[in-house]
């Protein structure tokens, strides 16, 4: 069980798709112009993401090796195919704010890099978890930005008006394609300020010895100890 | 052996401009501008330039401290992107969307990419375009004590809102008496801050000489309705930010090329942009999206446009 939690504090804080892995932009920056959007956008995603990764740790060993991408491709999709019918049924109006990128998740490479790198190499019950914990970082990211760009670009978070155009006229380039990069950078920046600010690299796991080579980048890039 | 020369290392010829002797010619070479925008629009205009001058300032002073860098403010180039800035809003606009300006100029185009020097991006025209997309309604709202109607460019662009208008007389619109931005109307003062930049030899003549000749090109040939008129084509010329854009602002240090042919080509490439925003965009301006624009292709123009060394052969040709 304590993979499990562990999966999930992985997916939501430590290896966050969004702002930390930056998978996924393409409905990152697309579809979060509005704080619902992004939590509808993100709770599909893990929808798909639960269901894909727990059908394809059911079947690693069955998947030919050489076919495993059409074979993810074709799991994905049924899934994708379902979730779309569900929303034009019941959701028919977050269906329509999220138009193309609903059809678009078959190929969101969160969902393609959890079955590669996860599913496909690692039991049933850890995988769910994992797919759980990386659609809820997903949604959690998704939200956030959507709400920024909301409050700030049309003065109202889910739909409630928060301030008037007559108190602050609202910067409505933040609901645009350019405040999501603003919003996005902004976003990344502030979790790594919060995460990562205080730790230095000896506590973040570093051995200061090989500098080069190392993956882990919690040293914010001061590859301090290669010159000793 | 005591009387040795003086042992340096190169560079042995230097220049006795700086940064800061740069930045205050153009201050002064803007001066002109500034004037007559506060003759033309009251003291309405005087406010913003002050208030936008102090805001970059002390954003610019206030940043560098909590970032724990060196405080550069000394070398003026604030100072100048909030002059421009100011130069390039009207003088209604509401004086909390100019200090949001001021600091997106500052903050977000010039000090996220590491301050003066290596921002890709003109800071005063990257903010303007930025206000003028989150405040569309405030940004084209010209109505001043002066002037209530429609900017000249925007009646020569013609259109439903400004059917039955009466056409701007060239004169007017080279002298300044328009509606518009505060610093952009009078072509006379921006000339006259032009040619003290040119006779100081602070700015080339090749970048806005090669932007307004490709631009009048442009225009003669493509206008629609107005091919080879030579009075829609001055028109063109002398209103909206084209000239204060071309001397002021394409020419800045920092975001132009800094090849002689470079600057040539990209003067040829900012005037076509600017021909093609304004003649078949749904603007009636397009100097500023047309200058950031060709900012983003500074490096492959240098690139394209490196001067043979003095002595070095072109590169022959591999035999095939």
């Amino acid at each position: 069980m304590n993979k499990c939690i562990e999966r999930l504090y992985n997916g939501i804080i430590k290896e966050n798709p969004t702002l930390v892995l930056i998978l996924g932009m393409c409905p990152t920056l697309a579809v979060t112009t509005s704080a619902i959007n992004g939590m509808g956008m993100g709770l599909t995603t893990t929808a798909v993401l639960v269901m894909s990764n727990f059908m394809i740790s059911l079947l690693r060993k069955i998947i030919p090796d050489k076919v495993r991408m059409p074979a993810y491709i074709v799991i994905v999709a049924s899934f994708v195919t379902v979730i779309q019918m569900l929303l034009e049924g019941y959701l028919p109006s977050l269906n329509e704010s999220l138009g193309v990128y609903i059809p678009l998740i078959v190929v969101n490479c969160i969902i393609l890099g959890r079955a590669e790198s996860y599913a496909s190499k690692n039991p049933v019950v850890p995988s769910i978890f994992d797919g759980l914990g990386m659609g809820l970082g997903f949604t959690l990211s998704l939200t956030i930005l959507g709400a920024l760009r909301e409050i700030l670009g049309a003065g109202t978070f889910f739909g409630l008006t928060v301030y008037t155009e007559e108190l602050m006229p609202p910067v409505s380039i933040m609901v645009l394609a350019p405040g999501a990069f603003f919003v996005l950078a902004m976003v990344i920046a502030v979790r790594n300020k919060i995460i990562r600010g205080k730790k230095t690299a000896a506590e973040a796991g570093c051995d200061k010895i090989d500098c080069g080579h190392c993956g882990n980048t919690a040293c914010a890039g001061h590859k301090t100890g290669s010159a000793e | 052996m005591s009387d040795l020369f003086s042992v340096s290392t190169s560079p042995h010829v230097r220049s006795s401009q700086t940064t800061s002797s740069i930045m205050l010619d153009v201050l002064i070479a803007l001066i002109p501008a500034s004037v007559f925008g506060v003759y033309n629009f009251g003291l309405g205009a005087l406010a913003r330039i002050i208030i936008s001058i102090a805001a970059c300032v002390a954003i610019e002073a206030i940043y560098e401290y909590f970032m724990h860098k060196e405080i550069t403010v000394r070398d003026l180039s604030a100072a100048v992107t909030g002059l421009l800035l100011a130069l390039n809003v009207p003088a209604t606009l509401p004086i909390g969307m100019l200090i949001i300006g001021d600091a997106f100029a500052i903050i977000i185009v010039k000090m996220l990419f590491g301050g003066l020097g290596q921002n890709f991006m003109n800071p005063a025209l990257g903010a303007r375009c930025f206000l003028f997309i989150s405040f569309a309604k405030w940004m084209s709202n010209f109505a001043t004590d002066a002037y209530t109607g429609p900017t000249p460019l925007a009646i020569l662009k013609g259109g439903e809102e400004v059917a039955g208008l009466a056409q701007p007389e060239l004169l007017n619109m080279f002298l300044g008496s328009t509606a518009g931005t505060i610093g952009e109307t009078s072509a006379l003062a921006i000339l006259i801050g032009a040619i003290y930049l040119l006779v100081k030899k602070i700015i080339s003549p090749r970048i806005p000489v090669a932007y307004i000749a490709s631009f009048a090109v442009f225009i003669l040939i493509f206008a629609p309705g107005h091919q080879f008129d030579f009075m829609y084509m001055l028109k063109e010329i002398c209103g909206g930010g084209l000239m204060l854009g071309a001397f002021f602002m394409a020419t800045d240090y920092v975001t132009s090329p800094i090849t002689p042919n470079g600057k040539i080509v990209f003067g040829i490439i900012l005037g076509i942009l600017t021909g093609l925003f304004r003649m078949f965009g749904a603007n009636a301006e397009g100097v500023s999206f047309a200058i950031i624009f060709g900012n983003l292709l500074v490096p492959l123009i240098e690139k394209a446009t490196v001067p043979k060394s003095f002595g070095k052969k072109k590169p022959e040709k591999e035999a095939k």
